[in-house]
């Protein structure tokens, strides 16, 4: 990740000039050009004050490469908050760029942006709006639009991934908290991890540089990486689920009413699944009783929908066009390695 | 418009409140799914957008965030969304906005659910048809019409065909009616679940393998489902196999259900035609699964049945037992049957709990006599339902439940 990132911030040879955000377009006005806020250079430097960040589990998201940033007004701070995302001052602008290496075996290499999204605090709420690349650069697409990448696999083979740009409404669906929309990301716990992998807590980083507040002194929340096998299986497949499902399938989502909640706070057992029966799933429970039988991957739901490519059936309904075979190993493991439950619920 | 580069032509009018509403025309031919959308996008509360006449074969589904906007087509048969080729999305179209009518449009073959709505506080799905046109399929999209945690909805003139669960499915709702609307060939017709204050009025459900569903389930934010009133429905021959996914609630119910009422309490059905329906008319259970959820209560109570017209039922049940217990009582099921369940312990506590009230009827039927939750059906000790005369009650054409005037208004 970190060598992808600086071979996207070394894309341009020669120094591009100077660019400057553009505060008061950023709070009013949705812009056509991503150019026009300023936040990028020509070359895709990031503007001063924009500045990087990553999280211990990000979406899956057809194996895109993405890269975060934040800008914050100068002198702002964002609030600490234990759960949920942290409390950003209006004028945040959260930034994620797109794009996909030429050889997924090589993620630094060659990478070509397909799109950026910003969320923008505003005085009325958080903003999505959605840049397509396009020859002269991105552009605000408010209706979505597939993009068909040609790319090299894993496996070396030529590799096609019909990649969907969210629509606005999309946006919303994914990023809402009861009426408002919010950001997902950026909470304590998937912050509490060093920038790339490496190094220091970005929650400690952004303290000692003023940009956060209220901070405890310890216990801060900790979702673990996904994908690090020295973490708790348990642990990381809660934060895999919590990242990929826990926005819409949480109190105040968009699937709030399936009474299935993968939101890291959750506790109660039906409620993440296990021997929950279906609701409204439809020929998405592919014949199964419950979204999660303890000790019985192939017999839960959660498995069959996440395997699954099918637009009546995946889950999630968007953001992927393919199965995350990492992901759902994962998920597959914690439910085998559940002990089996007699009697309750079924 | 038709066809052409000319995207979208932008008509002002005068809306009734002094604001400019705007007509909002949308053609079929290149770009559809794209113009669609951002004229869904872009309508401003007030709007109208027009889908004129044609096929749209659109990969990916719709959606509209934006009050008090009416999407409009030319008539069901005419204006097609053909989602034969969806690659995304769960729905057909997604509504998650108040005050909206989507009325006069056909829609095709959805991978997942026809129209949707999430929270919207005033909805009107009106004279539209969703139709899985490769006939009743287990590979079928699970709900034609599908408002779910929403308040103040309409369902009127509609027809669904084809469901792999319901035809018209209305979820956590409150305030419903559901009337003069068709669904044949789906699992469920029409099911109501976990609402409260819905009427289901003068429809018609034939050929599905249950008629007319009105159910509550466990572990939901909204259950206790309450007054629903089923009412002048003509409810025919539902002996459709059940072709559900099993494992889903419907892929319980029994080909050949008229009526099926399952944890709810005060429900009304009366002044309906049943007939034909080799199962039972109508059929009232207990929710028929454990569960552990403490807030939930599985009983149905107080419901009545008067006044219907049955005709043909019970000929030839198919779920479990059934044929025993028509051969018990002459061969013929009579028009009502009850599982009798009439108590429960509360998951973890052991507190027991008695319904209210039971099932009254003023035509024959049967109870089970059950009497526990969780106590198997081969225990039944089948025994006659008592007849109930009820007196002569008048219900208002919708049962009783209304709509705000203006939502009536725009979906005339």
């Amino acid at each position: 990740m970190t060598r992808a990132l600086l071979a996207l911030l070394l894309l341009g040879a020669a120094p591009a000039p100077v660019v400057q955000v553009k505060p008061d377009l950023l709070l009013t006005t949705d812009a056509p050009r991503l150019a026009d806020y300023g936040l990028f250079d020509a070359a895709d430097n990031p503007a001063p004050g924009v500045q990087p960040y990553t999280l211990g589990t990000p979406l899956f998201s057809d194996h895109a490469e993405k890269y975060r940033f934040i800008w914050m007004p100068p002198g702002s701070q964002a609030q600490y908050r234990p759960s949920g995302v942290l409390a950003f001052p209006v004028g945040t602008v959260l930034i994620k760029r797109f794009g996909y290496p030429a050889d997924l075996r090589r993620p630094w290499d060659k990478v070509a942006l397909v799109e950026t999204r910003l969320l923008i605090h505003r005085a009325s709420g958080w903003a999505a709006l959605s840049y397509v690349e396009e020859p002269g650069g991105a552009v605000l697409k408010r209706a979505g639009k597939r993009v068909p990448i040609r790319i090299t696999g894993f496996d070396g083979q030529p590799m096609s991934i019909d990649y969907a740009v969210p629509n606005q409404n999309q946006c919303k669906q994914c990023h809402q908290d009861g009426e408002a929309i919010t950001p997902i990301g950026p909470t304590a716990g998937n912050l509490n991890h060093g920038l790339f992998g490496d190094g220091p807590s970005q929650l400690a980083v952004w303290q000692a540089g003023g940009r956060l507040a209220g901070l405890p002194a310890a216990n801060w929340p900790r979702l673990a990486r996904w994908n690090d096998p020295a973490e708790p299986l348990e642990a990381r497949a809660r934060a895999y689920l919590a990242v990929n499902c826990g926005h819409c399938h949480s109190r105040g989502g968009f699937a709030s009413n399936s009474g299935l909640y993968l939101n890291p706070e959750e506790k109660v057992p039906a409620h993440l699944g296990i021997m929950k029966r279906p609701v409204a799933a439809g020929r998405g429970s592919g014949g199964l009783s419950f979204s999660i039988l303890p000790g019985q991957p192939d017999q839960s739901i959660l498995v069959h929908r996440m395997a699954s490519s099918d637009p009546g059936i995946m889950m999630p309904q968007f953001g992927r066009s393919m199965a995350h075979a990492e992901g759902l190993a994962l998920v597959r493991a914690w439910i085998a390695a559940m002990p089996p439950q007699t009697g309750a619920g079924g | 418009m038709h066809g052409g580069t000319a995207a979208l032509a932008i008509a002002l009018m005068l809306g009734g409140s002094g604001a400019a509403a705007r007509m909002i025309h949308v053609g079929p031919g290149d770009g559809a799914q794209e113009r669609l959308q951002t004229a869904l996008i872009e309508a401003e509360p007030g709007d109208t957008v027009h889908i004129g006449a044609g096929r749209y074969a659109l990969a990916g589904g719709l959606s509209l965030d934006v009050d008090d906007v009416t999407i409009r087509g030319d008539g069901p048969d005419r204006t097609i969304l053909d989602f034969t080729a969806q690659k995304g999305e769960g729905e057909g179209l997604l509504i998650t906005s108040n005050n909206v009518v989507v009325r006069d449009l056909g829609i095709e073959n959805p991978a997942g659910n026809g129209v949707k709505s999430k929270g919207s506080d005033g909805i009107a799905l009106v004279n539209l048809r969703v139709e899985w046109t490769g006939g009743p399929k287990s590979t079928n999209g699970a709900y034609g019409l599908y408002p779910v945690s929403s308040k103040n909805v309409l369902i009127d003139r509609s027809v669904v065909k084809g469901a792999s669960d319901a035809g018209i499915y209305v979820g956590q709702s409150q305030n419903i009616i559901v009337r003069r609307s068709r669904a044949e060939m789906n699992v469920a017709g029409i099911e109501i679940e976990n609402s409260h204050d819905a009427a289901v009025v003068g429809n018609i459900a034939t050929n599905n393998a249950g008629g007319i569903l009105v159910f509550d389930l466990p572990d939901l934010p909204q259950q206790g489902g309450r007054n629903v009133k089923v009412s002048g429905n003509q409810v025919i021959g539902n002996n459709h196999p059940n072709f559900a996914a099993p494992g889903n609630i419907v892929a319980g119910v029994p080909s050949g259900t008229g009526i099926m009422v399952m944890a709810n309490s005060r429900v009304d059905v009366f002044g309906n035609q049943v007939v034909g329906n080799k199962g039972n008319g109508v059929m009232v259970v207990a929710y028929t699964q454990a569960f552990t959820d403490r807030a939930y209560n599985p009983l149905p109570q107080d419901v009545s049945i008067w006044g219907n017209d049955f005709r043909a039922n019970g000929s030839d049940p198919a779920f479990k037992g059934g044929k025993e217990i028509a051969a018990a009582v002459g061969g013929m099921l009579p028009p009502v049957m009850w599982d009798g369940i009439t108590r429960y312990a509360v998951p973890g506590t052991g507190e027991q709990r008695q319904a209210s009230g039971g099932v009254r009827s003023d035509v024959p039927g049967i109870t089970l006599n059950l009497g526990t939750h969780g106590t198997p059906a081969t225990q039944a000790r089948p025994s006659p339902l008592p007849v109930t005369a009820f007196p002569a009650m008048a219900a208002g054409a919708d049962g009783g439940i209304t709509l705000p005037a203006a939502l009536e208004a725009r979906s005339r």
